[in-house]
Parts: C-alpha cells; structure tokens; sequence
C-alpha cells in the first residue's frame, strides 16, 4: 500500500461529549493522518477511552463534527476500513466456545456478508492474517486455552482479516506479560512500518507509547498537547495532563 | 411390546419434538452464551397466559402463546436496551406480570382444566395435527434464519462493540433473534411443557459446553444431545405413562452428570 502521509483519514473538529451532565471532552480537535502511529494517553477517567469510541462511531458527540476518510461520519459506510483490538480483560468471555480460527473469521464478516457465508478468498485472508501475527499453528486452539499475549495476537489478525485501513486498539496489552508485550509492539511496528497501516493505539503507559508511537495526543478532557512523543514527555505538558503534584518516574527495561 | 407407531399421537409428538429437538440449541447456545438464560423462564410464563388466553377465547392455545411470546419478547429487549431498569428486573416484571394475568384468566374461564395441565407439564397428547404444521412451518423458517445469521451472531455475543464497528446491524439482530427466542420457546410449550421450557433450551447446550469444543462442534453436540434425549423421553413417556416434558429433562439431565463425571475421572480428554 502507498502511503500518503498528507491525506487525512480521520479528522475531528471542535468534539465534545457528555455523559448527561457529566462532561466528558471538551473542544477536541485532532487529524491523524494515512501512516502516523498515534499514541492516545491520559489519566484514569480523561476521556480517552470515549474519544476512540467517538472515532468508531460506537458513541455520538454531542457537538461538533467527526470525519471518517473524508466523509461524515453518519454517512460513513465502508466500516471494513477500519480495525478494532479491544481492552481484552473486559470485554471478553474465556469460557466462550470458539477456536482461534473462528475468532479471525468474525473480521470477515460486515453488512455486505450478512446473507452469504465465507468464500475461498476469504479463507485465504484469514490464513494471511494468522500467519501475519504468527498465530497459524494455533488456529484450532480454544481462544480461551490461550495466554493473554497468543490472545491479543489473535485479536490483531481478527482486525487485519477485515483488511483494515487503520487499526484502533483499547489498552491493549492491560494484563499481558513483559515479554508478549515487547514482541506485541515489535508486531503493531512491523504492521505500521512495511504494511503502512494507520495505527492509533490508547494506552496509560506513558513509556510505551512515547517509546512506539510516532505521534502522541494526550488528553484530559481537553486535547493537551498533540504533536512529537519525545516533547510530550517533558514536564510541564505531563504536570497540566495529571496535575501539578504528579511525580513521573520513567522506566527503561532492558 | 406395543408398536407405538400405530398411535397417530405419538408419531405427531416425536414429528413435533425432532423439529423443536433441531431448534432449541441452536437458540439455547447464544441463550447461555449471552446470559439471557433467564429469559426462556420469562417467556415460557408469558406464553402461559397466552395459552390462558387461548382457552378463555378458544383459539388454537398455540397461537395465542406465539403472539403474546413475540410481543413481550420485544418489549423485553426494548426495556433492556434502553437501560432504564435491570435486565433481570425486567424479566421478572414479566414473569409474575403474566402468571398473573394467567391466573385471572384461568379463574375467569372457571378454574382449571385439564388442558392447561397439559401445557404447564407438556403432554404429547395435546399436539394436534394443525400445531405440528405450524411448528413446521415455523421451525423451518427459525433453522434457516439461525443458520445464515449465526455467524453474526456468534460475532455480536463474542464482542458486540468489535461487531458494530464491522458495520454489523447490531440492534436489528438482537430483535431478531429475541423473536425467534420467542418463537421457540411458545413451540416447544405442548412437547416440554411451560415450567421446563428453559431446560430444554439450556441443558443440552451446558452439557455441549463441557466437551470445550469450537462453536460449530459444540452446537453440533448441542443438537445430538437435545435430538436423542427428546425422542427418547418421547418412547418411554409414552412406556412409563408419564408427562413427556419430565423425561426429556431428566434424560438431558442425566447426560450432563455422565459428561461431568467423565471429565471428573478424565476418561474424556478436554
């Protein structure tokens, strides 16, 4: 895929969103463009979980205007474009009764598949993608008989089958060991650097994201800064992110 | 021995209960998967007035527990959604709010008979010819539909917001798919009986669970063990002279202890 590093792919201007009374963003405005990686960070409660929901179209603002390649969102309607890895710890049943394979299947189903089942070509794609995060081998295994790492890879190939333009991922390594974590992000590197993929990654580890991302937001009901990781990390945008009393401490791991 | 195929009944409540038998997993499996296995309770009781008020009119019982079902279903996931009150709450609004209607009617129609015993125990007796074209037509239509969108919904239970995202019309599948719920559950009232309705919907797909299978195997399962425990709780109902519905239950009953006990003593590898 070529990659045009000017061409907007999601555009928001002027967004806020309560929930009730409670307000929850305030005035964001933000572009991310075709090839950045972006890193979403930001304390417990900033908002950040709501403004990937916002982006997904799974919540509505309650003003101000959100773009998806160029169209409003409300008229937005090729959703295979876009990917999306969720916080695994909440949002998923161990007990549930699907293999590995069945998982990447769902990628491949959207609006246009609902009266038809999977053809050859598609089977093809889940297999690409499988073997994309290195997880072939296992693709008859219970989703649930795997470790928390093995199962976020297969999260990243259940969105990759869907062919994805830009991938979203909700705090995705939340209960992942040290290890499945480096090569998780060596793995979203790969897929941003040579496939071109459009990455926007929300994370509270600061580390990981100014170490990964190629561009950071952070976000505490307004947007605080949006621009290079390494500035981000400076004092001063961190103190007005978490208040004034925080202490930061960075941790290097070998 | 006695040839129980000569009795048209028997032949009308195996032909019911095999149609019924193929159905009732495939809508218990996203029941227990997604929680809702409350629901089948809650529907069953609806269905009971419904059957009230087929009596007191003396409409085909049948049909009148296939509306009321459908209606309250609808209802139910409306108030569900919307968030205002629980889920649970909301079934059991409707759980005592239609045995009490149901209790009204019957005392209206002058106290019990022997029909409504039928229904609340399940008694092949019951289904009458025009019921197993009914329950054909429509468990015809409920496999089709579970077949072509279970893959949706496998996806919306497995992880509903990833599945919006993909652009799958969410909500229209949860109305849907209550409905078709529904439609089960007021079915299968004449073969099971009201009061064991949700076990056969539930059971069957728990004992599948166990075998730790991929989805498509666990229904698979799921199927073997509702079809045989239905055609055999028929046979020795009908040898026993006993309610159908109890048997049935009991036989799947009985298959979930020996699943439990394999895994226990690890004969079966899971």
């Amino acid at each position: 895929m070529s990659v045009n590093h000017l061409k907007n792919i999601i555009e928001i201007k002027n967004v806020s969103f309560s929930y009730g009374e409670v307000l929850v963003l305030k005035d964001i405005s933000l572009s991310i463009h075709q090839g950045d990686y972006l890193g979403i960070i930001g304390p417990n409660g900033s908002g950040k979980s709501t403004m990937l929901k916002l982006m997904l179209g799974l919540l509505k603002p309650t003003s101000g205007e959100i773009k998806l390649f160029g169209q409003n969102i409300a008229d937005f309607r090729d959703w295979n474009k876009l990917g999306y890895v969720p916080q695994k710890a909440i949002n998923f049943d161990s007990l549930f009764p699907v293999t590995v394979y069945e998982v990447v299947e769902m990628g491949r189903y959207n609006k246009k598949r609902i009266w038809r089942g999977l053809k050859k070509s598609d089977h093809e794609i889940i297999e690409k993608s499988l073997r994309q995060v290195e997880m072939w081998d296992l693709k008859d295994r219970l989703i649930g008989d795997l470790s928390s790492g093995q199962q976020q890879r297969v999260f990243i190939a259940r969105a990759l089958s869907s062919e994805p333009e830009v991938i979203f991922l909700d705090e995705p390594t939340v209960g992942v060991d040290m290890k499945a974590q480096e090569n998780f992000y060596a793995l979203l590197k790969k897929l941003n650097q040579e496939l071109g993929l459009t990455l926007i990654l929300i994370s509270h580890d600061l580390e990981v994201v100014s170490n990964e991302a190629t561009e950071v937001a952070c976000v505490n009901q307004n947007l605080v800064y949006h621009s290079d990781p390494k500035d981000c990390m400076k004092v001063n945008y961190l103190q007005q992110l978490y208040g004034a009393d925080a202490n930061f401490v960075i941790h290097h791991h070998q | 021995m006695l040839n129980i195929f000569h009795y048209s009944f028997i032949v009308r409540g195996l032909e019911a209960g095999i149609l019924i038998g193929a159905i009732a997993p495939m809508i218990g499996i996203f029941l227990v998967l997604r929680r809702y296995s409350l629901i089948a309770d809650t529907l069953s009781h609806v269905s009971l007035a419904g059957v009230a008020i087929g009596l007191l009119l003396k409409i085909n019982p049948l049909l009148t527990a296939l509306g009321a079902s459908a209606v309250s279903s609808l209802a139910i996931e409306r108030l569900r959604s919307s968030k205002k009150i629980y889920g649970e709450t909301a079934l059991s609004i409707f759980l005592s709010g239609s045995l009490a209607l149901a209790i009204v009617l019957i005392g209206l129609a002058h106290g019990f008979n022997v029909d409504l015993f039928s229904y609340l125990f399940g008694s092949i007796v019951t289904v009458k010819q025009a019921d197993v074209y009914l329950i054909f037509g429509l468990s015809i239509l409920i496999f089709i539909l579970m077949s072509v969108f279970s893959k949706e919904l496998v996806y919306i239970s497995f992880d509903e917001d990833a599945a919006k995202v993909s652009g799958i019309p969410v909500a229209l599948f949860n109305n849907l798919f209550i409905l078709l719920a529904a439609a089960t559950i007021a079915l299968s009232i004449p073969i099971i009986g009201i009061l064991l309705v949700s076990a056969l919907l539930v059971l069957p797909v728990v004992a599948a669970l166990q075998l730790k299978k991929s989805f498509k195997l666990t229904l698979l399962w799921a199927e073997v063990i509702s079809l045989f425990s239905i055609v055999t709780g028929i046979i020795s109902s009908f040898y026993l002279n006993v309610a159908s519905g109890g048997m049935i239950v009991l036989i799947m009953l009985f298959i979930l202890g020996v699943i439990f006990i394999c895994k226990r003593e690890k004969v079966y590898k899971i």
